[in-house]
């Protein structure tokens, strides 16, 4: 079998406390990859990330890198991440977190070709402090790939930042991906699990909820948008069968939908006159939102 | 390909160590408090005032509190202050994720502390020497100076306690609550010999007190307690600061809960 397991989360259950983080979570990342974790906030992304880099011992279940423990020696010096944290010492420049990180790991690609790698030539000698959010990110990408890693994750790597920086930094991650190493990004932005990644995980409330490729995911759901002017009103669709969402926008009314035909039919039952129908495949952002219904929760907070 | 050659150690330690200096270094907030008011404080109590107020020998006697009070500024600053500030912004927990070894990290800190407060004691020193004419043995200089950087043993691990059980900005206040108190109440500021009998007996539980006293010993000025009394009280607290800490950082981790997301609260 060509798709080897490089990284491994078996029936993982976290808790903090008498809060679930993750519950019975199975994970695998193969070789070669980029795997989106997608998820709204709280869903349990980063707690997962910290099982894979060892930072969180795991309660229940098993966490494995390169088929050990994730934090073993070999491990991180194969290994580079990318945190959500608000960042390295502000007092020292660029080039010197690069250095820094440069002598942890036993085969560090040039300064010069992380510097490269990230998009920011040019500001070695500027203090981390200085620089804008989408540089600061930047930087913390080429910490991440200081150990010329087989394995990277990239927790939230453009949380935060303007839509043209994120679409700048998705750049850099897209040339890394076809450097052919394996990578784990999580986010909470749809759009850039289906820009990356060429496989998705999606995570509510710690369960697994959905998993494949992009396209898969969204004709799991088949999820379509139905448009139309009528009088009929967003809450009169509701308890029409497949119906995820109905709203009312501006003269027309919009329904999202796993199930277009029975509710076309429904519409046009109840309302002759209805015009100006359209039905589109939705995107991946309402195809998530059907998933999250469709698994018995509550809409979670709309994301961007 | 075949298991990964370990990066050269030394050379993490020696970077990590200069990068620690060179950050401390830059962050006025740190550098000017630790180096400056030391010399400052000794220029002022013990060279200007020092010359008739309490007795002749008040400029040598402050000679070594004052230095003793210089290493102990970066070596509780350094853990206490830079570890929480560190751990909060997620560094630490970066860090952590990486090669490196734990103790290249805490050893940058100790080499840090010794740097600044050899620095300081240099200051005092040709303070004392050229400016409040105090005469010492060539051995004394050197046994004085070695004893007082030596205190950066207890003050390391004490700053190491109080970085493990408090966040970020918080951090510095606690600092200077223990840093403040602790100097005056140890007698670094003024002499202990005039305090009333009450305070002298309770600094028997300061580090500060016990490091000043072996400090004043090498120049035959200390309250005639034994050596090993004090070299013992500082041995044990310090073994009770690092044992307070591997608790809080068993507590705490290294960060990952405190940036656990808040949607989950």
């Amino acid at each position: 079998m060509s798709e080897e397991t490089v990284a491994h989360l078996s029936g993982v259950t976290h808790r903090y406390g008498s809060v679930v983080a993750l519950e019975e979570v199975d994970l695998e990342v193969r070789r070669g990859e980029v795997l989106a974790v997608l998820g709204p906030n709280g869903a349990g992304k980063t707690t997962a990330i910290h099982l894979l880099l060892g930072s969180l011992p795991a309660q229940t279940g098993q966490a494995t890198v390169f088929g050990r423990r994730p934090d073993a020696p070999e491990v991180r010096a194969r290994r580079g991440a990318m945190l959500q944290i608000s960042g390295v010492p502000d007092t020292l420049t660029v080039a010197e977190h690069i250095d820094l990180f440069r002598a942890y790991y036993p085969a560090p690609p040039p300064a010069s070709r992380l510097l490269a790698m990230a998009g920011i030539e040019g500001l070695e000698r500027r203090r981390f402090g200085k620089l804008s959010g989408g540089q600061k990110q930047r930087v913390l990408f080429a910490l991440a790939l200081c150990g010329d890693p087989e394995l990277v994750f990239l927790d939230e790597p453009t949380a935060g930042l303007d839509v043209e920086v994120r679409r700048g930094l998705w750049d850099e991650i897209r040339r890394h991906r076809e450097s052919g190493r394996t990578t784990v990004l999580t986010t909470h932005y749809l759009e850039e699990a289906d820009a990356l990644a060429d496989r998705i995980v999606v995570l509510h409330r710690g369960r697994v909820i959905a998993e494949g490729p992009p396209s898969t995911i969204k004709s799991r759901t088949a999820a379509r948008r139905v448009r139309c002017v009528t009088r009929v009103t967003a809450d009169a669709v509701t308890s029409v069968p497949g119906v995820v969402r109905s709203e009312t926008r501006g003269q027309h009314l919009e329904v999202l939908t796993s199930r277009p035909e029975a509710l076309v039919r429904e519409l046009l039952d109840w309302d002759p006159d209805l015009h100006d129908l359209t039905v589109v495949g939705a995107g991946l952002e309402e195809a998530f939102l059907a998933l999250t219904r469709e698994s018995g929760e509550p809409e979670p907070e709309p994301a961007r | 390909m075949t298991a990964a050659r370990p990066a050269r150690r030394w050379r993490i330690y020696i970077l990590e160590a200069r990068y620690q200096f060179l950050m401390v270094v830059r962050e006025p907030g740190f550098a000017i408090p630790t180096l400056l008011f030391p010399l400052i404080f000794y220029l002022f109590f013990g060279v200007v005032m020092g010359a008739g107020s309490f007795s002749a020998a008040t400029p040598t006697y402050m000679l070594a509190t004052y230095s003793v009070f210089g290493v102990m500024g970066p070596s509780l600053f350094g853990f206490g202050a830079g570890l929480a500030i560190e751990r909060d912004s997620g560094v630490l927990l970066l860090k952590r994720t990486t090669p490196m070894p734990a103790a290249a990290y805490l050893l940058a800190k100790v080499a840090m502390a010794i740097a600044f407060g050899a620095a300081v004691v240099l200051g005092i020193f040709l303070l004392g020497a050229y400016g409040a004419g105090v005469v010492l043995y060539r051995w004394q200089w050197f046994a004085l100076a070695g004893v007082v950087l030596a205190g950066v043993v207890p003050f390391c691990t004490l700053g190491l306690a109080v970085g493990a059980w408090s966040k970020g900005r918080a951090a510095v206040a606690i600092t200077n609550l223990v840093f403040l108190p602790m100097a005056m109440l140890s007698g670094l500021w003024i002499p202990i010999t005039i305090f009333p009998a009450v305070l002298r007996d309770a600094a028997n539980v300061l580090p500060a007190y016990h490091q000043a006293q072996l400090a004043l010993k090498i120049i035959d000025m200390d309250g005639g307690q034994a050596t090993l009394l004090h070299v013992s009280v500082l041995g044990v607290q310090s073994l009770a600061f690092l044992t307070v800490a591997a608790f809080g950082f068993r507590r705490a981790g290294t960060g990952v809960v405190s940036i656990r997301p808040g949607g989950m609260s």
